[in-house]
């Protein structure tokens, strides 16, 4: 079977692959930034920390013998309360106001990151998938973890839901109605502030679920957070703030490409980033699927 | 007029405490902090030139300072560059090239989605620093750096390098003054105030934001070099977002667009961070909760905050000034 697969091609099937689940990962990140963004104007840092969060609180719980699902559910729950209550106490004040809800955010990020220090430790934590999913496919000479066709596949469900909810949910409808004139939402009687919360909360909830899931494939550490943040932004400037499938497209355009720079050129690959965001710039400035700021 | 005769006397006052400090016996140790307060007071100033001249939050003031260390860094490690001159030459071209890079992406947006694409570039070039370990030495950064002499003065020592920060500071807030009071600098004001009308009147409002840019950062990458040598040490935290915060705040803390603000600012900042380290090990979490502290009630800085708390105490009160719109 061997002589089918050229090297190169065996190359390019590989990193292909590694790159969809990393980027299905990123989606569980940057769908709640964009939707905050796009809904509040609030750029909330704090996103990857609630990734690093749900992911030591999951592995915790599993470590307790939680099941992985159950335990991934559980951290999404925490890092939900955790947000929630961050937002009601100090950032709904400022949802018009980027400038001084994103310093919040980044003041909240350096408690959590400090909190989660003190009681994890800096030792990287290794997580395992769960027992069903811990072998690997092998194809030909192709061999790769189950666990990553897992995530993809987890990630397709989470995307979906939140399509639907969005776009056939009376909820939904008035988000949407929300992000695209909060005034005329307001004026039609629309309660633009349920709104805020539901989102502000769905995008926490996911990011926290999604530390768990991407445990296997990034582990948790301290600083985690701070290495995604640039990709979990990009997805957002190359996908268009404030659109879901922008960040669906951009998830999956930052994973390949960090997936080929990682593999091509493994000291420059944060610079590999760079290039999708440049080009995004000079083009389409406000993103593959955005609308003009 | 008397305002004017004023600020004169708090000025002369100040330079002469500034440059007799390390003479009275002040520990070697804050004279040390004194010297970052210098030149972190730099950055922060710059930084004021974008948010509060030219109306551009800029989020990777960081990068374009750490890209002005690494250049004297790596130039000197590799390359045998040692030279005051050459170094601080080659450490403000690599920042103003890198600011002239980000411009062109991040001018092709603006307001928040400037702040966004400018948090994004800040992180690409820490990426950078921290995974180029061949270039950069990674997160061990570079180390050996030598404080070179000043023609003929020797300022290794801790209070002869006092010294040359202190001139820097002195000559960056004076080309700064002048450059805000400039025609160019009203029109960087303009733009701040309201773009779309300096466009009707044909200026190249674009042009002018790059400009300012490039300028910022050039006063980054001087205060960089100066940092590399003042450390003899870089490394990747240099140009860390949470950098870029710590200048933001500064400036926040100093008081947007005052300029001369940005130095209380830098020497809050410098010596918390530094003593609260000393104190707990905790001290990030402090730190995050002084970021509150200081977005939530005193967003018009120190300079606005100390008036209306002495006239609380005295039984008035002042509304607080609303910040400016992004």
């Amino acid at each position: 079977m061997d002589h089918l697969l050229h090297p190169d091609l065996r190359f390019v099937a590989q990193n292909v692959l590694g790159g969809l689940a990393y980027g299905s990962l990123l989606f569980l990140i940057a769908s709640g930034l964009t939707l905050v963004f796009g809904l509040m104007r609030i750029i909330n840092l704090a996103q990857t920390a609630f990734y690093l969060l749900g992911g030591d609180v999951g592995l915790t719980l599993v470590a307790h013998g939680t099941n992985f699902w159950l335990a991934s559910a559980a951290a999404g729950i925490v890092t939900m309360v955790l947000g929630l209550a961050v937002y009601r106490a100090f950032l709904h004040r400022y949802h018009a106001d980027p400038l001084t809800s994103l310093l919040l955010t980044l003041g909240f990020t350096l408690i959590l990151d400090d909190a989660i220090l003190a009681i994890w430790g800096g030792d990287p934590h290794s997580i395992a998938p769960p027992p069903a999913l811990a072998g690997s496919v092998q194809l030909g000479t192709l061999v790769f973890p189950v666990y990553w066709l897992a995530v993809i596949v987890l990630s397709v469900v989470v995307a979906a839901v939140m399509f639907i909810a969005l776009q056939r949910t009376m909820l939904g409808v008035m988000i949407r109605a929300s992000v695209d004139d909060e005034e005329m939402a307001r004026g039609l009687g629309v309660d633009v502030n349920r709104a805020f919360y539901v989102v502000f909360a769905a995008g926490a909830l996911i990011a926290g679920i999604g530390g768990l899931l991407g445990g296997p494939i990034t582990s948790a550490y301290p600083g985690l957070d701070g290495e995604l943040t640039p990709l979990a932004f990009a997805v957002v400037i190359v996908g268009g703030m404030g659109s879901l499938s922008g960040a669906l497209v951009g998830s999956l355009l930052i994973g390949l490409v960090n997936a080929f720079g990682k593999a091509m050129f493994p000291e420059l690959s944060y610079f590999t980033i760079f290039v999708p965001v440049a080009l995004i710039m000079a083009f389409r400035p406000q993103g593959l699927f955005g609308r003009k700021l | 007029m008397r305002a004017r005769r004023h600020w004169t006397l708090v000025t002369a006052a100040g330079l002469i405490v500034a440059l007799l400090l390390p003479k009275l016996g002040v520990p070697t140790f804050y004279v040390s902090l004194l010297t970052q307060t210098w030149i972190f007071a730099i950055v922060a100033m710059s930084l004021d030139l974008l948010i509060g001249f030219t109306g551009l939050v800029n989020f990777s003031q960081a990068a374009l300072f750490g890209v002005g260390a690494y250049a004297v860094a790596i130039a000197a490690t590799r390359f045998h560059v040692v030279g005051f001159v050459p170094a601080l030459g080659l450490g403000i071209i690599a920042a103003v090239v890198t600011a002239a890079v980000f411009g062109l992406v991040a001018l092709r947006s603006e307001g928040v989605g400037f702040i966004i694409i400018t948090i994004a570039l800040n992180e690409i070039v820490w990426g950078l620093a921290y995974q180029w370990v061949s270039v950069s030495g990674g997160d061990n950064g570079i180390t050996g750096l030598v404080r070179p002499a000043v023609g003929p003065f020797d300022v290794s020592a801790n209070t002869g390098y006092y010294y040359v920060c202190f001139a820097f500071f002195a000559l960056a807030l004076l080309l700064m003054l002048l450059i805000v009071r400039s025609p160019f600098g009203l029109v960087l004001k303009g733009v701040r105030e309201t773009p779309r009308r300096m466009r009707a009147l044909g200026y190249n409002v674009w042009l002018y934001r790059y400009l300012a840019l490039m300028l910022s950062g050039a006063f980054a990458g001087l205060a960089g070099v100066l940092f590399a040598w003042y450390n003899q040490f870089v490394g990747p935290v240099a140009l860390s977002l949470d950098q870029s915060t710590q200048f933001l705040i500064m400036v926040i803390l100093g008081g947007i667009g005052t300029l001369y603000g940005q130095l209380f600012g830098a020497f809050v900042v410098v010596f918390l961070s530094n003593e609260l380290s000393a104190i707990t090990p905790r001290w990030q979490l402090i730190l995050g909760l002084v970021y509150f502290a200081v977005v939530m009630y005193a967003p018009g800085g120190l300079v606005v905050l100390v008036p209306r708390l002495w006239a609380r105490l005295r039984g008035r009160n002042i509304p607080v000034v609303a910040s400016e719109p992004l």
